[in-house]
């Protein structure tokens, strides 16, 4: 069911089971994290694939009755960042998120950048602009607003405000970068920039990736992951499960016999 | 039933139905027409009244010389103490209710208890006041103990005011800024205060539009219907420059003014106290008016 | 990187404090239900509660003083059944209309004034009910007295239409579209379809609107104290002056009013009077707001 990847992990996951109160919503998942690499995860609506990634940043603390099993290790110290012990805020230091649906803050271009910066208590102008330019640049953003820097972030288009997300999520330098379905909401000219965009990405950092568009995981990801009701039925480099897929259900998913 | 009976009755609905429409058209219009006509009417009375003169001369026995000086000046103290009380008061709690409190027994009970207030007679605020500010605390019939009084009054509009311009805030903007490692207080005070400014603003002048029309609870907590000085004022001429002694002095409001002169029998009084009607009508249509500005220009801004 | 400790100390401080703040209403709540019942004891100490609730003369600063609350409170009741003869009929076919028929442009006018309505400070509704409609009103009823509980009670219900009409409004809007439109496929019409199907589905929220107009006019006080006139009076005779609790105890405060006097505690009496009075109507209309969510 697991391949284990030939490169060093970035994080490892270990027996996860999570509950919404008493349904349980993630089964046993046991699934490596390669470093430096883009794992994708598929799956039919709600088998768990966001459950599974808002996990990795403890978003589900932010809401009552939610309850963690088991664990995700982070390379290379160690850190069970699933534990109770473990303060969420430490973790989401470490890894960041780009959302679903654009959502930019009511605030400038810079200032949405450099709000991440801020929050780690960099105050320093110099620093901050520094910043803010490589991220937007990582972001191939940079060309497009540098002349409206301080312009509101609502004045860009769709598919400008999702890379500005992803430059916010950058500015950081995060250790892992989540990406929950980034081009659901955005149009097919939109959505190629920012695949491109990902792909640059992981020369730099680990990925991880939800998407409902199995073309999209195809195309970018070197991993993925197959889940199906809360548990991971097949995982391994993303070639071999998309032409020689080992079990019967990803067969079926992938070749659009339901899902 | 037959054709011929079945369209005479098709009229009679439809004559009902028109005739409803003509009734509820006008009885909308009494709305507005009762409104213009009382302006008009206190116009009528007290403009000629509205001089320099008027707003710059205390109350006096002779209605010619008497004037709403210390009255706006109290108005204008007051208030400042008022908005003191309920805007950090109403704020911090519709805060909490929103971003902190979880479903539970504390927060269902402080729910009920704000929503319960609002519905409680300005009179009893009043009562409260007098028992509790003046002779407890013994703050006395003072600018401070109106000023607590009137922000009690509108603590509930405030918080109301609060708690739906956060919940107006998309819950994505939220996690966006967790997501980025921000405390919850952060997230409050980078994201969702800034945005939710505007319409709590608005709901501030709302309420403080209607502590300015507030007579029966200021009455009662001892506000002397005959002031003829001017409480200390805040500007001192020696070091530390600010003095807090007005917010212990008598005072009056323009309301308790009005009343006193409606209370007279000569009709020269009746003439000052539609001009002080009209500086006072005046004061709350323009605040409730910015209020409305204000509110236009915000959501002008910020689009969900 | 670790968080210091002292951010999560400031974090919870911050937590209690705005806590502390939303305690306050219940603290509010507390203190004015405390005061009253405190007050009032102390009254019922020297006055008996069978005079109090039987008694048919409020004399209490004469010589020979009688405390039967019943006066104040059928003056309350007579100017408050004035108001809401005129507010809930109004309100509610304002809202009817505003609600099935007015077309956007005109609710775009309308609402707005009904709110400038609401925003009138009543001492200014109070000059109106003594200087301007009672002269009219004494053309057409050559004995009505110049304090008298009519003039009010009209102005009150004018004053009280923005609560009820924007209520029932909000009810109504809440009935779902396709409710109405099985009515209109039978053929009715607009009348027919909102005053039979509307009105009824939108009961508990209309119910609800009534009690808040019956509740703000219990409770005004300026109006009244005004125009209604400052004597106690048992009568349900609206061309007669009538006291009302509220216009009592303004009444009271206006003189000096030394703490602990009989005098002083006559007005904390009126007070609960009044309290239990708008206490039991917030619950009923509370009740009725949780049908509607019930119901949807």
């Amino acid at each position: 069911m697991s391949a284990i990847p030939s490169s060093p992990l970035k994080a490892e996951v270990k027996k996860l089971n999570f509950y919404y109160n008493l349904v349980q919503a993630l089964k046993d998942v046991n699934l490596p994290i390669a470093e430096k690499r883009i794992t994708a995860l598929i799956g039919p609506s709600g088998c768990g694939k966001t459950t599974y990634l808002r996990c990795f940043n403890r978003m589900h603390d932010l809401y009552p009755g939610n309850r963690y099993e088991g664990e995700i290790i982070l390379y290379p110290d160690q850190l069970n960042i699933i534990s109770p012990k473990v303060d969420p805020i430490e973790v989401r230091m470490r890894i960041s998120m780009v959302f679903q649906k654009p959502n930019p803050f009511p605030k400038t271009v810079f200032e949405n950048v450099a709000y991440g910066l801020r929050v780690r208590g960099e105050t320093r102008r110099n620093l901050l602009e520094e910043k803010v330019e490589k991220a937007l640049k990582q972001a191939a953003l940079w060309g497009e607003v540098k002349d409206r820097i301080h312009d509101l972030a609502f004045n860009l288009s769709g598919g400008q405000q999702q890379r500005l997300c992803i430059a916010r999520a950058l500015a950081t330098n995060p250790e892992i970068l989540l990406f929950d379905e980034p081009t659901s909401a955005l149009d097919p000219t939109a959505t190629s920039k920012i695949e491109e965009l990902i792909m640059q990405l992981k020369k730099e950092i680990t990925i991880i990736i939800v998407t409902h568009n199995m073309q999209q995981a195809a195309r970018v990801s070197d991993y993925t992951a197959f889940m199906y009701l809360g548990e991971i039925i097949e995982f391994d480099k993303t070639d071999k499960v998309f032409t020689h897929p080992s079990i019967r259900l990803t067969e079926e998913y992938i070749t659009g016999r339901f899902g | 039933m037959e054709t011929g009976k079945i369209r005479k009755r098709i009229a009679l609905n439809r004559f009902r139905d028109h005739l409803f429409w003509i009734i509820g058209l006008l009885s909308t219009l009494i709305g507005f027409v009762l409104l213009f006509t009382l302006i008009i009417d206190l116009f009528i009375d007290g403009f000629p009244r509205l001089t320099l003169q008027f707003f710059l001369s205390y109350p006096s026995r002779f209605p010619e010389k008497a004037g709403i000086l210390s009255a706006w000046v109290g108005t204008i103290l007051v208030m400042i103490v008022t908005a003191a009380t309920a805007v950090p008061l109403g704020i911090a709690a519709g805060i909490y209710l929103e971003e902190y409190g979880k479903k539970n027994w504390l927060t269902h009970l402080i729910e009920i208890n704000m929503n319960n207030l609002a519905g409680v007679p300005s009179i009893i605020y009043g009562l409260l006041a007098l028992a509790f500010f003046v002779y407890f605390l013994k703050f006395g019939e003072s600018i401070l103990t109106g000023g607590l009084t009137l922000g009690l009054l509108i603590l509930p509009m405030v918080v109301i005011a609060t708690r739906e311009s956060i919940r107006a805030i998309p819950n994505s903007i939220r996690e966006a800024s967790y997501a980025l490692g921000a405390t919850k207080w952060q997230t409050i005070k980078d994201h969702i205060l800034p945005y939710s400014f505007g319409g709590i603003l608005t709901g501030v002048i709302i309420g403080l539009s209607r502590a300015i029309g507030e007579t029966a609870p200021i009455i009662t907590v001892g506000a002397l219907t005959f002031i003829a000085f001017l409480p200390t004022s805040p500007i001192s001429s020696e070091f530390p420059f600010l003095s807090f002694k007005w917010l212990m002095d008598p005072f009056t409001v323009m309301p308790i003014q009005m009343f006193n002169w409606i209370s007279r029998p000569q009709t020269a009084f009746h003439i000052n106290a539609a001009a002080a009607g009209i500086a006072l009508l005046l004061m709350t249509l323009f605040m409730n008016g910015f209020a409305i500005y204000l509110r236009y220009r915000f959501r002008k801004r910020i689009k969900w | 990187m670790k968080r210091k400790l002292s951010t999560k100390i400031k974090e919870r401080a911050i937590e209690n404090l705005l806590l502390l703040s939303a305690l306050s209403s219940i603290f509010i709540t507390v203190s004015i239900v405390f005061i009253l019942f405190y007050e009032a004891l102390g009254f019922f100490k020297d006055v008996s509660l069978w005079e109090f609730l039987t008694g048919k003369q409020w004399t209490p600063l004469f010589a020979q003083p009688k405390f039967g609350i019943l006066p104040l409170v059928t003056g309350t009741l007579l100017v408050t059944g004035i108001a809401v003869l005129v507010a809930l009929p109004v309100g509610l076919i304002v809202a009817v209309y505003l609600s099935e028929y007015a077309p956007f442009k005109i609710k775009e006018v309308v609402k707005p004034i009904l709110e400038l309505l609401a925003a009138v400070p009543t001492v200014v509704y109070g000059y109106f009910a003594l200087l301007f409609l009672t002269p009219i009103l004494q053309k057409f009823i050559p004995n009505l007295s110049g304090f008298n509980a009519l003039s009010p009670g009209i102005i009150m219900g004018i004053m009280i239409i923005p609560y009820v009409s924007s209520v029932s409004e909000d009810a109504m809007k809440a009935v779902p579209m396709h409710i109405r439109e099985g009515s209109y496929a039978m053929g009715a019409t607009k009348f027919q379809t909102a005053f039979k199907v509307v009105i009824p589905s939108a009961f508990s929220g209309i119910a609800a609107a009534f009690i808040i107009g019956i509740s703000r006019a219990i409770g005004e006080t300026m109006v009244v104290a005004i125009a209604a006139g400052m004597m106690p009076n048992l009568t349900l005779n609206p061309i007669e002056p009538i006291q009302t609790l509220t216009a009592y105890i303004v009444g009271v405060s206006l003189g000096d009013v030394p703490h602990g006097t009989l005098e002083y505690k006559t007005i904390f009496a009126a007070g609960i009077t009044l309290f239990l009075m708008t206490l039991f109507l917030n619950i009923l209309g509370f009740w009725f707001r949780k049908r509607i969510r019930e119901v949807y």
